[in-house]
């Protein structure tokens, strides 16, 4: 029964990381209908520059912000200079971009901070909390990451239903044409949702950066399971991405707790199969069709 | 107001538009009739910028805006309610209203206002637009236009796919929102009696050309003219 308890409070808090990568895949292909394979590279860039930042400064809370902040401002550097050009080419076109934007990144990384991977702070101990005689699976840094991700996911609720510049992002996501014809500058507004995909990516590249260690490619699993959890979500939807996120984190975290870690991109990839096959638009999609 | 000096659109080897001058003045309505691939729509989509001339000009208020962006035709205050509506239908009725009116900040058109003239659309205010009929759908898509408080509007076959007492419905609308608002209203229509019923002037388009402008009367009453390039 312990176990099951662990598994289940390590499952949330993993979750809570892989909702986090899930909403910036999410954000990404609503607005500009790109998988955004260069996110695990953009947030392990962002990540880096944190942990220098922490380093220098000795405050973990001015890395952090200096990690979102970065995030705004490389998200919007990307799409106004890498993908305005190929918005309305074909897919396969953007697919191809962010490939090529995933390898430079992760080369111009290993250039700069060498590719052995280094350790990252926590914001708090990784102890885990003491109930009775037993030391939970669940630590008072596992609280933060929760708190964080459900803080952003509910800032991104408020800021797309209700207000204005949210309004005008989703028209831009849905009829970019139409919104035009209403005055919305729709370019500035897909500017904006990949910073905010970026600036989301960022908290979850700090946020995992302690578990996995930070190296150049210390982020390609997260990305993976990332990309299944926004999939399980419908793709277009941000609740989706974060119930998907917590879902699989739960799923992954019972078949590494009780069939063995080695098993668990296996069991990834089974449920992104099995989800495909029964309800191809995801969980939570509104929309039905789908290309990539 | 509204001005088009020999405006000519080309898709590749096809022109749509060729060397079309109109003038829309305040507070009138100009029908624009014309069959199937006569250009009807794209006339409309070269005057608010969706497509770019090949050359021609438009002029608002004096204004050359040929070659501005769409969204800042729009804002100069020309509203496009496009063909088959163009209602966002995974928003809300209100949102849908909401964002017609976002550009102009606080000097948009009071939604109330809106719903006044379509109480309809009040009482779907918070249902997603995809729940509406077609002749909602339309009152939506002139409502939301007008949030923006437009001086110029332009409706692409309003008409399309609504009961005959829907058309006539809109028709007086448009009629009313021209004289009250004195909106310069470009009106593209196939349904040519009930567009010419409301109409200052009547153009008539083939080809992308225009084969003749006159009074509204008299149009109705040339059966030959009608017959020759709208089929009846």
């Amino acid at each position: 029964m312990t176990k099951f308890i662990d598994l289940t409070l390590n499952g949330i808090s993993t979750g809570a990381i892989y909702a986090a990568v899930a909403l910036a895949l999410v954000l990404i292909w609503r607005s500009t209908r790109i998988v955004n394979f260069a996110q695990g590279a953009m947030l392990m860039i962002t990540t880096f520059i944190a942990s220098a930042v922490i380093n220098s400064s000795g405050s973990y809370v001015l890395g952090f912000v200096v990690a979102l902040a970065s995030g705004l401002v490389l998200g919007a550097i990307v799409e106004r200079v890498a993908v305005r050009p190929v918005e309305n080419a074909p897919p396969l076109n953007a697919v191809i971009m962010t490939l090529g934007l995933y390898t430079l990144l992760v080369a111009v990384a290993g250039m700069i901070w060498g590719n052995t991977p280094r350790s990252f702070p926590a914001a708090f101990s990784l102890r885990g909390y003491r109930v009775g005689a037993t030391n939970l699976l669940f630590t008072p840094n596992d609280t933060f990451t929760v708190l964080v991700v459900i803080a952003v996911a509910v800032a991104l609720a408020v800021l797309f239903r209700g207000t204005s510049l949210g309004l005008r992002m989703r028209a831009a996501a849905f009829a970019p044409e139409v919104a035009r014809l209403l005055g919305v500058r729709v370019g500035r507004m897909l500017t904006v949702g990949w910073a905010l995909a970026a600036a989301c990516g960022a908290m979850a590249g700090v946020l995992v950066a302690p578990s996995v260690f930070l190296g150049p490619n210390s982020f390609d699993p997260i990305l993976i399971i990332g990309f299944v959890a926004a999939v399980l979500g419908g793709l277009d939807s941000p609740p989706g991405a974060v119930i998907g996120g917590v879902v699989l984190g739960l799923a992954l975290s019972y078949v590494s707790g009780y069939e063995g870690s080695a098993l668990v991109p296996l069991a990834a990839l089974v449920i992104l199969v099995i989800v495909l096959m029964i309800r191809p638009t995801g969980l939570f999609s509104a929309t039905k069709e789908r290309r990539v | 107001m509204l001005t088009l000096e020999e405006l000519t659109t080309d898709y590749g080897p096809i022109r749509a538009v060729d060397r079309v001058t109109l003038e829309v003045p305040e507070g009138t309505v100009t029908a624009v009739l014309g069959a199937n691939g006569a250009g009807k729509t794209s006339l409309l989509r070269t005057v608010c910028g969706l497509v770019r001339p090949t050359s021609g000009h438009v002029r608002m208020e004096g204004e050359d805006i040929t070659r501005w962006a769409v969204e800042e035709i729009v804002r100069f205050g020309i509203a496009h309610v496009p063909e088959g509506r163009g209602v966002i239908t995974e928003l809300t009725v209100q949102e849908n209203l909401r964002l017609g009116g976002l550009w102009r900040g606080r000097d948009a058109m009071p939604i109330r206002e809106v719903y006044e003239l379509f109480p309809r659309l009040e009482e779907r205010a918070s249902q997603p637009a995809s729940r509406l009929s077609g002749g909602e759908r339309q009152m939506l898509s002139i409502g939301r236009a007008l949030m923006g408080r437009p001086r110029a509007l332009l409706l692409d076959e309003p008409s399309l796919g609504l009961a005959p007492v829907l058309v006539a419905q809109i028709m007086s609308m448009v009629r009313r929102l021209a004289d009250t608002l004195g909106l310069a209203v470009l009106l593209v229509e196939q349904n040519a009696r009930s567009a010419l019923s409301i109409a200052n002037r009547g153009v008539v388009l083939s080809l992308g050309r225009v084969v003749a402008e006159r009074d509204p009367q008299q149009l109705v009453a040339d059966d030959r003219l009608l017959h020759a390039y709208l089929g009846f």
